[in-house]
């Protein structure tokens, strides 16, 4: 697939600080804050705005349809035109690149993609119930429909296939958490070991309470500009090079057990043995990459890239996807994580921000609040937004960004570039 | 004609929970009963309770589903239905300990996904009769079915088979 649209650069973003429950704020007010933040901080008005993309996941949350025009109403952007995207789990990745194509054609000059959840009306067993009605509601749910029970699955193949321990996947725990202790906008920063993740409460084993993110309330915006207008806007946007999404079948039972499409550094004889996807890998998040970098221009994603914000719900699928966007090869997840690769001050920081384990779920927030939190990296204003700097790398060039939703289903891949 | 400045509306005694007031949260009820129609996908619903499993083959290009689906992914074509073996292996597995809300009384519970010989793509159950600790990749399981039908995915469950009893057997006698 080429590319051939306009040039489409990040300007501003803002990101609500996520937290359990926030009940003296309600979706619309969070979505003020972050979008006021982002205004102030590029210096716009609501007159720049062209039109918006609003990003959520569920309607049962709340009981609330339409919570997009409410919100689009609230912030005084009607009568300008917005749409909603949803895609699970992938709904901010995708609400991203749906913005980003509003611009790439020539439609807007300047779009503002906001996204939310309010999970906090209801209690958490129910609000895993809503989430697990994104399952096949035929044969899936009813069986005991139960996300992390999905991904516990999906974890033990991983860790038969090639094995991978629960300790290399109590490392992402300790890694995320850690890193969120700097970050004043994460839900659950944490100093831990990897025995306080595996003697954590067992959810579904192998997978612990640690190894799983938690449900919030939470606003991200981001707001993309023509090249034109960004540069009118900041003499510091950030270009986001190439976009990818991938698919794969609602049900896992559903999966094939063919081949790995292969990146640019890898080989077909590298998985002679390996039947693909199974339910060990998320061969959506594959085929995001490969179309991302496609388009970006990357051949060997570890060398190429500065940095990662991925979509860690689990400490298994943070593993899962190193090996799908080619950071290492399949199998070679475990490893990646043991030789400190994805680590702040390793070859390649992944999640520096805390990820979802730390900084919080809110759905339809989650994706955009990691393309502004790689924003601020490329722009290396980590200092004058978390008031420290101690997770600002030294000077990066290129991130990435993955959002992912389902079982992996849906999977979009975003790559941006810092312009100085 | 009425034009009554002195209507009234009627007054109940229903009230409303209120969990607190700064800011005002209330309890706010909601339930639904659905008319689900299994559409397609009936036939795999009905054959539980003459404990058959039924998959699906794809007419075209033979391609065999653990879990049934009226047309194939891989070519688009109408598939047929396809009957399952009553036994299989355990593919991957995991205990719940919790679980979403209508499920958490069963906690805890096995899920296993299970795959048939000669099938190409896999099936979720639940597993019962065997501990936590005792599931394994591999393991050999059969299907057995409830007489008095939910018309749910789990009027099938899995069980060990004996099978997997023979090789625990054939392992503390130090055979392989
Ligand atoms: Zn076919």
């Amino acid at each position: 697939m080429k590319h051939n649209g306009r040039n489409v650069y990040m300007v501003s973003g803002g990101v609500t600080k996520f937290a359990k429950a926030i009940p003296k704020m309600d979706f619309r007010m969070r979505v003020k804050k972050a979008f006021d933040y982002a205004l102030n901080d590029a210096g716009l008005t609501l007159n720049d705005i062209d039109g918006s993309v609003a990003s959520y996941f569920a309607d049962h949350f709340q009981r609330q349809l339409m919570s997009g025009i409410m919100v689009q109403d609230y912030l005084g952007l009607t009568p300008k035109p917005s749409k909603r995207v949803e895609g699970g789990g992938a709904t901010g990745g995708l609400a991203f690149q749906t913005g980003y194509e509003e611009i790439a054609s020539g439609r807007m000059d300047t779009c503002v993609v906001y996204g939310f959840e309010n999970m906090s009306h209801v209690n958490t067993w129910k609000g895993n119930e809503f989430i697990a009605l994104a399952s096949d509601t035929n044969f899936d749910y009813p069986v005991g429909g139960f996300y992390t029970g999905y991904y516990a699955m999906m974890a033990r193949r991983h860790m038969h296939e090639f094995g991978t321990t629960v300790e290399q996947l109590a490392k992402v725990s300790v890694k995320n958490h850690g890193n969120a202790l700097h970050n004043p906008y994460a839900q659950s920063p944490m100093k831990l070991t990897v025995s306080d993740v595996r003697n954590s409460p067992m959810v579904a084993n192998p997978l612990t309470r640690l190894d799983v993110c938690a449900m919030s309330d939470g606003a991200a915006v981001a707001i993309l500009a023509s090249e034109e207008k960004a540069f009118e806007i900041t003499d510091h946007p950030v270009l986001i090079k190439g976009i990818g999404t991938g698919t794969d079948t609602m049900r896992l039972a559903d999966r094939p057990f063919g081949k790995v499409p292969l990146l640019p550094n890898e080989k077909e004889s590298d998985y002679k043995k390996l039947e693909y996807p199974g339910i060990h890998s998320f061969r959506a998040g594959r085929s995001a990459a490969k179309e991302a970098y496609e388009a970006a221009g990357i051949t060997d994603p570890l060398n190429e890239l500065d940095l990662v914000e991925l979509h860690d719900a689990y400490t298994s699928s943070e593993i899962q996807t190193y090996e799908d966007l080619g950071l290492c090869k399949y199998g070679e997840g475990g490893s990646f994580i043991d030789e400190g690769k994805p680590a702040l001050n390793g070859k390649i920081p992944v999640n520096p921000s805390g990820g979802l384990l730390a900084c919080g779920h809110p759905v339809g927030a989650t994706g955009i609040m990691q393309g502004v939190f790689a924003f601020w990296q490329l722009q290396r204003t980590i200092k004058k937004h978390f008031g420290n700097d101690k997770l600002q790398l030294p000077n990066p060039k290129r991130g990435l960004i993955h959002s992912h939703a389902g079982t992996g289903t849906y999977v979009t891949v975003s790559i941006m570039e810092a312009v100085k | 004609m009425t034009l009554n400045p002195n209507a009234k509306m009627e007054e109940t005694q229903n009230g409303t929970e209120v969990y607190g007031f700064d800011p005002l949260i209330v309890k706010s009820h909601y339930e639904i009963d659905y008319i689900h129609s299994y559409a397609q996908d009936s036939e795999f619903f009905v054959a539980l309770g003459h404990k058959k499993i039924m998959g699906s083959k794809c007419k075209k290009c033979g391609y065999v589903y653990g879990t049934p689906r009226g047309h194939c992914m891989m070519c688009g074509a109408e598939t047929e239905w396809h009957q399952l073996p009553n036994e299989g292996k355990v593919h991957s597995y995991t205990t719940c300990y919790f679980g979403s809300e209508e499920f958490l009384p069963e906690t805890p519970f096995h899920l296993i996904m299970v795959e048939f010989e000669g099938v190409n793509s896999l099936f979720m159950a639940r597993l019962i009769g065997a501990d936590a600790e005792d599931i394994y990749i591999g393991m050999p399981v059969k299907a057995k079915f409830r007489r008095n039908q939910r018309f749910l995915p789990t009027d099938v469950y899995f069980v060990p088979s004996e099978e997997a009893l023979k090789a625990v057997d054939n392992s503390k006698n130090g055979k392989k």
